[in-house]
């Protein structure tokens, strides 16, 4: 069974009190052959495929069937979410911790506020973190539908989408965040002389 | 795990990239831990499975209860990534990832995903949390640098530091440690008079790139109150900025790389303080 997937799992095996770790390998083809080679791990099951590769990118790859609104998450946030998040998605009790909600046009003044509506750049992303560690007692114990309404609910209360706009595989990687175009490479070194002026200097020392 | 492939041994160390969040003195310095045995490199993982000319990032995730995950630069991967199942002799520790970690000598922390349970090569960035809303640097004028990746050349004094009180005026050893994940630390000087009059401070050979190196300094110190710092300077020229030098670069709202000097304040009772 070899797949077309390129991926190493690593599964930890918790029963065993030594370091246990089972390489399961993803077939493709040369990889099946190196398998071989060192009699090492096995084909792992389409199933556990599933189970582990659960990362979406922004292209919203993987995302699964369902859908969900913010009107059907507002009860599911309040239940889940707003203990910490707080009702509004304001934040959790001060100092306000973990906001969801507001800091619109902060981000350049000397009170910065960064939450999914001023600062992330992919609704992919939230889906993703909201899926895979919320919520923080029980992460993965949300539904699929729930996850799409829950999000749905966060992007409503930032002025995203609207109310009634589904949210599923096809119209969640279209989300254009507001702070898409706000992050920039790594520009350093920028403090100290020029890389060019440093050997001169180092030499002089 | 035997990959037929013998284990390396190096020196090394994690870096936080968050340093003043935490408290002193270790954790201060943002860097902990030294791995002596039970690694292995990365590429050896990655040639066994097979890598494709499209995949141009590796996904490392975690098995903790967010599945923490980052996205790494194939070319680091392949260059000097580790996979650690030892530290000092013995197997991880579970506060450290057991039974499987990263470890990605000299660059930021975070990066080094614990309690390793996938790898996936991908082609681009999937731009998942912990490299979008966090470890991300916003800057005065509201963009956010994203993949500062590298931790650029830092240091502490680890004695005297704060917290330590010093019995009474005399000959002292000022020592500490200092890092860079742009190769070796060529010179670390210390300054005992508010950031003024650096001088050479001795550093413990042999240094290592990518590792902690120790420096010492003699003073004296006459009891009066007294402001140390060190600054170290890397092997590429690049020397440690102050605390302004970065706030004018970065503003105040960049946390995740800090590596500003760290002075102390020894008052004239020998207290040691935060300055």
């Amino acid at each position: 069974m070899c797949s077309d997937r390129h991926e190493i799992f690593l599964r930890l095996d918790a029963g065993r009190p030594a370091i246990t770790v089972v390489l399961v390998l993803l077939a493709c083809v040369g990889l099946c052959a190196q398998s071989g080679k060192y009699g090492l791990g096995r084909t792992p099951t389409p199933e556990e495929i599933r189970g582990m590769d659960i990362t979406i990118p922004p292209d919203g790859t993987g995302l699964p069937p369902g859908h969900g609104t913010a009107a059907e998450g507002r009860e599911i946030y309040e239940r889940r979410c707003s203990r910490c998040h707080g009702h509004k998605g304001e934040g959790g009790d001060e100092p306000k911790q973990s906001p969801l909600v507001g800091g619109k046009a902060s981000l350049k003044t000397p009170k910065p506020l960064k939450t999914v509506g001023s600062y992330w750049p992919y609704a992919t992303t939230v889906w993703d973190y909201t899926r895979r560690a919320m919520p923080f007692d029980k992460p993965g114990t949300l539904t699929t539908n729930q996850v799409y309404s829950v999000v749905a609910f966060v992007l409503y209360m930032n002025g995203i989408v609207g109310e009634n706009t589904v949210l599923d595989a096809s119209s969640l990687p279209q989300i254009k965040m507001p702070n898409r175009e706000g992050f920039v490479p790594d520009p350093r070194p920028d403090t100290g002389p020029k890389p060019s002026a440093r050997k001169k200097l180092n030499r002089e020392r | 795990m035997n990959l037929h492939r013998p284990a390396i041994g190096v020196s090394e160390r994690e870096r936080c990239g968050l340093c003043r969040r935490v408290e002193p003195p270790f954790a201060r310095a943002a860097a902990y831990g030294s791995y002596e045995s039970g690694l292995r490199e990365l590429i050896h993982l990655l040639k066994f499975g097979g890598v494709r000319p499209a995949a141009k990032w590796i996904l490392a995730e975690g098995a903790d209860a967010c599945k923490m995950q980052r996205s790494i630069p194939l070319e680091k991967a392949m260059n000097d990534i580790l996979v650690a199942y030892g530290q000092n002799g013995e197997a991880l520790r579970p506060e450290q990832g057991y039974p499987l970690r990263l470890l990605i000598p000299g660059w930021e922390g975070n990066a080094s995903v614990k309690w390793l349970r996938r790898i996936k090569l991908i082609e681009e960035p999937y731009m998942v949390r912990d490299e979008t809303s966090k470890y991300t640097d916003l800057m005065p004028d509201g963009t956010a640098r994203q993949f500062t990746f590298v931790m650029d050349a830092k240091s502490v004094v680890t004695f005297p530091s704060a917290g330590q009180k010093l019995p009474g005026p005399g000959f002292y050893e000022i020592t500490g440690l200092a890092w860079t994940g742009r190769g070796r630390v060529e010179r670390v000087e210390i300054s005992t008079g508010s950031g003024a009059n650096w001088q050479r401070a001795e550093l413990q050979e042999p240094r290592f790139p990518l590792a902690f190196t120790r420096f010492r300094f003699t003073w004296r110190w006459d009891g009066h109150e007294a402001v140390i710092a060190s600054r170290a300077t890397d092997e590429t020229g690049y020397v440690q900025p102050s605390k302004d030098e970065l706030i004018a670069a970065r503003g105040v709202r960049s946390d995740y790389h800090y590596n500003g000097v760290r002075p102390w304040k020894v008052m004239a009772d020998g207290r040691v303080a935060n300055v």
